[in-house]
């Protein structure tokens, strides 16, 4: 297990350092400081914890920290996570199980085969899904680029669905239920409905995202009303949505005549998403619409009344409620919108990429798109950069499959591990070196004689 | 076998980033003394202390004990060194039994690693009856009044020999009973030989008790003051210029009675009746105090008008409209301001920055919103000329209102409801855990809201507060109106009606005791004079 030691390694060296924190720590510190005199507010008795840089008030519930905490962890999660996932690569590598048979006679040799093994994979995981030098002219270099953004569509539109609903205090996991309802509903509009071009696909759209409003709202008038918990309701709802779906693709009005597995009639052309770049990449509109969604959910978070509300409801629903906020109207509604996005992901499958409706339609993508939310910290632009991410992760995987033997499964790995970082923020803190806690309850005896200097800074 | 302990802070300086929050501090805690650290919130007492408790590492300056410099680099170093500390908020496990509770942290086990309380329960029991604290050592902590739980606390500390005890705000949780009862043991502890360091910015509290009181302000020493010193005299230590601690209030000029209360009863989820058949009005142009022991039907009554109800009988008026029956929005739209008990559970959002929470209730309407667009831009100019009329003391409006201090906050929320046209304001405890300061110029804008001719109720469980700014008073007890008397009443007479005792019967039972109700009045009557 010799793979095991260099994180260890590499986290212990920077941990010295985390005697100095970063000056934004220590503002943060500062002003929970200045407030622990304030006495009233919330428990600023615990100084050494409250350092970590949440603010007293509001309830801070450890799933809300996990969502809204800083970018920067974020960074560091990928980087972590793909570092160890390099690690994995090279476990496998044979080049690395050949020369560690003579590890101590030439270490160099096996540490060599270690980063050729990794960076190797890496790179072919980055030439298929950004950029591929070896491809014939710009248009098939490319291409791999193309690729990403494509499959990156859906997880950003489910994604923001998970995030928007996320910042009015509910976590949707239901993006999948939502997806299915959507591509069903889409894809009956767009094969069996006959209408000329722009209607036909509008009309498909609409669909779609009332399809997803209404499996989402609909979790929302139960909560509202009843009190039910949303994560029960959304995973029954995404069970619900898949065996009806599986159910309908039996039925004649959903199965594609003379055809015995279940799949549907592909979709009109009138019905589908025209292709940006011409027909070589399957790039669809359906992006430009998941740009126009981040930039609306957006607007509708920080600029708009109803984001006002949502944000109000998330993070403090008593004083809302005390500031005439309806908040079950805020569920509700909020529960439709996140809805009607992950609606959008389902009309990027069916009338994006795959053009007839399967029991396959979401894929996992309505459950990646709470690992997108989380990495993007539910934030929209967050939540877009970390669905370019995962699209990159998805494209350029089989690439490197095909490209150097590593097996798709270890982008999954990686995935894995970048949300146990995130959700796990002060163990990346502290192997970066960037935790505000100056130093840890040492052992008293001994560090009493040792600094009667006091502190350095 | 006592070990008496000198304790020192010799310059300590405590810099976060560019900010200075202790400024060469220099405090002695001489053996067997109530030390006091009397300043505003924000002057930087907490901070030193966690610097004591070795939460903090100073920036400069060094910490002695008995004479002996030494460097804490956490709690347990300061706990071996014998400083206790108490926090404002209790670190108790609720599901916990005392002798558990007192024992976390350092169990003490028998053979195979098995726990024995037994010997915790004796040292409990030893300390309980030796103070007077009677605590019972197998009660579960949830079980207990805050009072009690706060002497889990100190004996939390004590078990772990203790010579120096730091109480950070104690009193802020307390009822005025229990607040008296903390003062005894602080004393019996003093004469067993505990030093204390008392965090307050309650005078009377801090004349009652200190033997020294060290005055901080912005985190600066301005110097050590006499317990004997005037409550005047220490609060212009304290905040730095003079202040007026009686309120100059004209006499109240009611007008025509525009809000009414007839008939409400609020029934809560177990059947109880939590207000019980209340009838009152309020007059334009008065304030009515609404006293009683916090948990008589207050909170219930506020809520009730504001909406926040469920199951409500009866009427409430306001300008001849019924409030009954209508959503929260639409109650604050009649023109209610409410300024909610606890503002950090449900009058501010603390991650939302104070700009947003200036228009908390006014988010959708002109000027701050068009339709559903919202400007920022306007939200932030009124948060400009809020901070600046209720001298918020932050450096941006930008900023998160859980970083502004307890007193601040209060300004938010009181600065958010008066600053639009009212029909009818209602505040809860709206000085609780407020500073001196902030106090005065709290109660000046409820005034000033008064003689602008707003019906004004206020309710509070301080007395002092209700004595000062009230009208008339009027006492709660089981959710049942005891009495509506006028402002002046004695405090006998009140702390009666408090117990359920209406003001009648104790006309009755004064004059059957005539000569000790007359001593006792006097002295407390003395300023209304």
């Amino acid at each position: 297990m010799s793979e095991k030691h260099p994180p260890q390694h590499a986290g212990g060296e920077p941990a010295g350092r985390a005697q100095q924190p970063t000056p934004a720590a220590e503002e943060t510190a500062a002003l929970v400081s200045v407030d622990t005199a304030g006495g009233a507010m919330e428990p600023s008795a615990v100084p050494a914890t409250a350092q970590s840089g949440q603010l007293p008030g509001g309830p801070d519930t450890l799933l809300r920290k996990i969502f809204t905490g800083s970018g920067m962890v974020s960074v560091l999660a990928v980087l972590l996570a793909l570092i160890i996932g390099g690690l994995l690569i090279a476990s496998t590598d044979k080049q690395v199980a050949t020369t560690a048979t003579y590890l101590f006679a030439r270490p160099t040799d096996f540490l060599a085969a270690v980063w050729n093994a990794a960076t190797r994979s890496y790179i072919a995981l980055f030439q298929g899904s950004v950029f591929n030098p070896r491809g014939n002219g710009v248009a098939a270099q490319f291409a791999p680029f193309m690729e990403t953004l494509t499959i990156a569509t859906p997880l950003i539109t489910a994604g923001l669905g998970v995030a928007l609903a996320f910042r009015a205090g509910l976590f949707n996991i239901g993006a999948q239920g939502q997806i299915i309802v959507a591509g069903i509903l889409a894809a009956w509009v767009g094969f069996a409905l006959d209408l000329p071009m722009g209607l036909h696909l509008l009309l498909v759209l609409v669909a779609g995202i009332i399809g997803g409003a209404f499996w989402g709202g609909l979790v929302g008038v139960l909560k509202a009303r009843t009190g039910a918990h949303e994560v029960i309701l959304t995973i029954m709802f995404n069970y619900i949505a898949l065996y009806f779906l599986r159910y309908l693709l039996n039925t004649p009005a959903f199965q594609r005549p003379g055809e015995s597995n279940p799949i549907s009639p592909i979709l009109d052309p009138t019905a589908v998403y025209p292709q940006i770049f011409g027909s070589q990449y399957r790039l669809h509109l359906g992006f430009l619409l998941a740009i126009a969604a981040t930039v609306l959910v957006w607007w509708l978070l920080n600029r708009s009344t109803v984001g006002f509300e949502f944000r109000a409801v998330g993070a403090n629903p008593k004083a809302a409620q005390t500031a005439g906020i309806n908040v079950s109207r805020s569920t509700i509604l909020v529960m439709a919108l996140a809805g009607g996005l992950a609606g959008m992901s389902g009309v990027a499958q069916v009338a994006g990429t795959e053009k007839v409706l399967t029991d396959g339609v979401a894929a996992t993508y309505g459950f990646d798109a709470i690992t997108v939310a989380l990495l993007g910290r539910s934030t929209p632009w967050g939540t877009f950069a970390a669905g370019l991410l995962f699209g990159a992760f998805r494209a350029g995987a089989v690439q490197m499959q095909i490209q150097t033997g590593t097996p798709i499964d270890i982008v999954l790995v990686v995935q894995s591990l970048i949300v146990l970082f995130i959700a796990a923020p002060p163990l990346v803190r502290a192997i970066f070196g960037l935790n505000p806690r100056r130093r840890k309850p040492a052992r008293p005896a001994k560090s009493r004689e040792a600094a009667t200097t006091g502190g350095a800074a | 076998m006592v070990r008496v302990l000198k304790l020192e802070l010799r310059g300590i300086t405590k810099r976060f980033g560019t900010l200075l929050a202790n400024d060469h501090i220099d405090v002695v805690v001489e053996p067997g003394q109530i030390h006091c650290l009397l300043g505003e919130n924000g002057a930087g007492k907490s901070t030193l202390m966690n610097v004591l408790y070795g939460l903090y590492e100073p920036s400069e300056g060094d910490i002695l004990v008995d004479g002996r410099p030494v460097s804490f680099r956490g709690p347990g170093d300061a706990m071996e060194a014998g400083i206790g500390m108490v926090h404002q908020h209790f670190m108790l496990v609720p599901v916990f039994t005392v002798a558990e509770n007192v024992a976390l942290g350092a169990e003490p086990t028998k053979a195979a690693g098995f726990l024995n309380l037994d010997e915790t329960r004796r040292r409990i029991k030893e300390i309980s009856d030796q103070y007077g604290f009677d605590v019972d050592p197998d009660a579960l902590v949830e079980d207990l009044p805050v009072g009690v739980q706060q002497r889990v606390e100190i004996i939390k500390a004590l078990v772990r020999n203790a010579k120096v005890l730091i109480l950070d705000e104690p009193t802020a949780v307390l009822t005025p009973q229990e607040t008296d009862e903390l003062l005894d043991i602080m004393r019996q502890l003093k004469s067993g030989g505990t030093s204390i360091v008392f965090i307050s910015h309650k005078l009377r509290e801090v004349k009652a008790v200190s033997d020294t009181i060290t005055v901080i302000r912005r985190g600066k020493v301005v110097g050590t003051a006499d317990p004997a010193a005037s409550t005047t005299e220490l609060a212009s230590m304290m905040v730095g210029r003079a202040v007026s601690l009686t309120l100059d209030k004209a006499p109240a000029q009611p007008k025509e009675k525009t809000f009414e209360v007839r008939n409400l009863t609020v029934i809560a989820p177990n059947g109880q009746h939590v207000v019980d058949g209340l009838s009152f009005d309020i007059a334009r142009g008065e304030i009515l105090a609404v006293a009683g022991v916090q948990g008589n039907g207050q909170t219930e009554l506020t809520e009730a008008i504001l909406g926040l109800q469920d199951r409500v009988h009866g009427s409430i008026l306001l300008d001849g409209q019924e409030l009954l029956g209508r959503s929260v929005k639409e109650v604050l739209n009649a023109g209610v301001g409410f300024v909610p008990e606890d503002r950090s559970v449900d009058g501010l959002i603390g991650t939302f920055s104070i700009a947003e929470n200036l228009i908390l209730d006014r988010y959708d309407q002109a000027p701050f919103a068009k339709g559903i667009s919202m400007s920022p831009a306007r939200v932030l100019e009124n948060a400009k000329s809020r901070i600046e009329e209720f001298d918020v003391r932050t450096p941006s409006g930008a900023l998160a209102a859980g970083t502004l201090s307890g007193g601040n906050q209060q300004k938010v929320v009181m600065a958010r409801e008066l600053s639009r046209p009212l029909r009818l304001f209602i505040a809860s405890q709206p000085t609780r855990g407020v500073d001196v300061g902030s106090i005065e110029f709290l109660h000046k804008r409820i005034v000033a809201e008064r003689d602008q001719g707003t019906p004004v109720m206020i309710i509070s469980t301080e007395l002092d507060e209700v004595m000062e700014l009230a009208d008339r008073i009027a006492v709660l007890y089981k959710g049942k109106l005891v009495g509506v008397v006028q402002a002046g009443t004695s405090r006998d007479v009140l702390g009666l009606m408090m117990a359920g005792i209406p003001p009648e019967e104790h006309v009755q039972a004064g004059k059957a005791a005539d000569t000790t109700s007359t001593s006792t009045s006097d002295a407390e009557g003395g300023d209304h004079v």
